[in-house]
């Protein structure tokens, strides 16, 4: 049979139902809407708290001395580990390590620009510190280069908000500032990141010098802490135990000493969060799924009136010829028809929910919601579902009907 | 089809038996009905004796509980539901007592039902269908909606309908009931002139002018056929 016919015929049934077929509808738009939205908000979210946690580093640990809880070697416990600027670079031998930086810190610097006074925290590190801590410099500015290491040049580079605090206004890149009274030229200014957590203070805040300049203007000895990296995530227990061995042998503990280095491993924390975030998607799409579910059940039951209010309209088709084939179809197209248009109402409501929240700029608070490819595929894939599961069982009772029956009425 | 000489209905001992769960109805007990290419019969009976059963079973629309019934040289009794649905579309046409059209839909689109579920393209449906309801004199109502005609006109498109794929019979379960007696007249002689021009044609009628006018009476009291006037047989 010709499908144009057969849909033509479809369409004039249904405008004949125009309400109900309207609230039929709205339940599937609702449980589209709710899925997509649920899902896309959740995905939002999760890349925000990714974003955040990325602003300290992708996957990389931070190391600070301790002390030894074991004897080792005829060497007592309880002693303290520090390490100085070579440990450094001993460490970039260590198997799957990417890149290591030294770092010193000084707090409490007074930074002065023409008249201003502020106190600020110098943090003195390598070049490679930039990579590893996600210090991304602005248009037009840099960070520490190799060539300011070898020259223990005056250069510092600033975070976003301190720049903005000492040159309101202004470009920072080539001016000066003091830092305890010695002259800095600034070389670069951060270009501005989400940032949850840190050690110390928030690098927005910070002023970053290199590390040889550093030890020349305070003549320390011993570095704060070592940052690094592994080539990869996976490989970063590996990287870990690799520096307890490397170090474990130059100062003599014994390489299974927890307390000898105290560790902070942030991809920890994302493997949590990916966790977490991982079981809210889940959570979200059930609740999600079920709301359509709900939705499908209320066009299920719709449809089976829709069936008895046309009882006799079957009937009569039945009667002129019409095998229990079409009148089948006629009934789970007519269902699949009212989910795909109000599925494709609800996308389109959900995507303009989506496109339009940014300007609302909430993203600080739960960040952008994205309708994400699987989102999508998912959705469309209960809905079809549900939209053939909730079509068949009314079909299949019209198409059982006893045309003699269905005709008395 | 509807000209040619021979038996078009040949039916033995046919019984049906309405189980509704709590009391079972004989409507029909032990027919035996042989009709003739052609003919032009009305079935009389009273309300209750089995006349409408008797339609729906010689239509395909129900099937017989019990006995033989060949329609057209095929044993219909038993077939699968697809080729029952078969035979009403292509060589059975009802008109009914409250005419049974879709009520939003057109006098064309009404028509068209019996050409569509045969799978007649768009075009030639369209011609068909409009040429038919010109013929029974419905040519300005083309695209009038089902519920805007009057009843007269509704039986027309109904008579229309049924001669859609042009069936080798019309079966007319009290087709002037609705109507008033100038209309009723009307539709009668429609069938008068479908059945000069060679259509098979039962109609079911109180109506106690009708039965003068066919060349054969058909009695039915209690689910059995009590006498056949009027003779050929
Ligand atoms: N679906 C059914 N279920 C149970 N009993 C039925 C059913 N259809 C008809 N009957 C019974 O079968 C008998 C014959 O009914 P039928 O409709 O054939 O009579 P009829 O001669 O057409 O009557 P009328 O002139 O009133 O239309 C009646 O007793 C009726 O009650
Ligand atoms: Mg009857």
């Amino acid at each position: 049979m010709a499908s144009v016919t057969f849909l033509s015929q479809m369409f004039r049934d249904m405008r004949s139902q125009k309400l109900r077929t309207l609230l039929t509808m709205f339940g599937i738009i609702w449980g589209t809407s709710a899925v997509i939205l649920l899902l896309s908000f959740g995905e939002g979210i999760h890349m925000n708290q990714r974003k955040s946690v990325h602003g300290l580093g992708e996957y990389i640990v931070i190391m600070w001395g301790g002390r030894t809880s074991q004897d080792f070697q005829g060497l007592p416990r309880n002693r303290e580990i520090r390490f100085k600027e070579e440990d450094a670079a001993l460490l970039q031998t260590v198997p799957h390590m990417k890149a290591v930086s030294a770092e010193y810190g000084q707090g409490g610097v007074k930074a002065r620009v023409g008249k201003v006074d502020k106190l600020v925290r110098i943090s003195a590190c390598w070049p490679v510190f930039a990579e590893i801590r996600n210090l991304i410099p602005q248009e037009g500015s840099r960070f520490i280069n190799d060539e300011d290491m070898k020259y223990r040049r005056r250069v510092v580079f600033l975070g976003t908000e301190l720049a903005e605090e000492l040159f309101p206004g202004q470009d920072a890149v080539g001016q000066y500032i003091h830092l305890n009274g010695v002259p800095f030229q600034v070389i670069g200014v951060m270009k501005q990141k989400e940032q949850d957590s840190s050690y110390n203070s928030r690098d927005t805040r910070m002023t970053f010098i290199p590390s040889t300049t550093f030890k020349t203007m305070f003549g320390r000895e011993y570095l704060n802490n070592i940052v690094f990296k592994a080539d990869e995530p996976k490989n970063v227990p590996q990287v870990i135990s690799g520096v307890y061995e490397a170090l474990g042998a130059k100062y003599k503990f014994a390489p299974d000493d927890k307390e000898a280095l105290s560790m902070w491993d942030t991809s920890e924390m994302e493997t949590f969060f990916n966790a977490f975030f991982g079981g809210f998607r889940i959570f979200l799409g059930v609740i999600g799924a079920f709301t359509l579910i709900v939705g499908g059940i209320g066009i299920s039951n719709i449809m089976n009136v829709v069936v008895e209010e046309r009882t006799k309209e079957i009937g009569i088709k039945m009667a002129l010829g019409a095998k229990k084939r079409f009148v089948r179809t006629q009934f789970v197209l007519e269902t699949l028809l009212l989910v795909t248009i109000g599925g494709l109402i609800g996308f389109l409501f959900s995507y303009a929910v989506i496109s339009l929240f940014p300007l609302l700029h909430f993203e600080e608070y739960v960040g952008i919601p994205r309708m994400s490819f699987s989102v999508s595929v998912a959705a469309i894939s209960i809905l079809g579902l549900i939209g053939l599961v909730a079509g068949y069982f009314p079909a299949r009772r019209a198409s059982d009907l006893n045309p003699v029956e269905a005709l008395r009425l | 089809m509807p000209n040619g000489n021979g038996t078009i209905i040949n039916m033995q001992g046919i019984h049906k038996v309405y189980d509704t769960g709590k009391v079972k109805v004989d409507a029909l007990k032990g027919i035996d009905l042989k009709i003739q290419r052609g003919t032009f019969a009305a079935i009389i009976g009273p309300s209750g004796s089995g006349k409408s059963t008797l339609m729906n079973i010689l239509g395909c629309l129900d099937v017989p509980t019990d006995g033989v019934y060949e329609f057209n040289g095929e044993r219909v009794d038993g077939l699968h539901h697809n080729r029952l649905a078969e035979i009403r579309n292509e060589q059975v046409g009802f008109v009914f007592q409250n005419f049974n059209l879709l009520p939003y839909a057109t006098a064309l689109e009404n028509v068209e039902l019996p050409l569509i579920f045969k799978g007649v393209p768009t075009k030639k449906r369209r011609e068909r269908a409009v040429e038919l309801l010109e013929k029974v004199g419905l040519g300005e109502r083309v695209s009038h909606l089902a519920i805007e005609l009057s009843g007269g006109e509704m039986q027309r498109v109904s008579i229309a309908r049924a001669l859609a794929n042009n069936p080798s019979l019309i079966l007319a379960d009290e087709p002037t009931g609705n109507l008033d007696t100038k209309s009723g007249r009307a539709i009668i002689e429609l069938f008068e002139e479908l059945w000069q021009k060679g259509h098979t044609i039962l109609i079911i009628t109180h109506d106690p002018n009708i039965p003068q006018r066919t060349e054969r009476v058909i009695h039915i009291k209690d689910g059995q056929l009590t006498e056949n006037g009027n003779g050929a047989h």
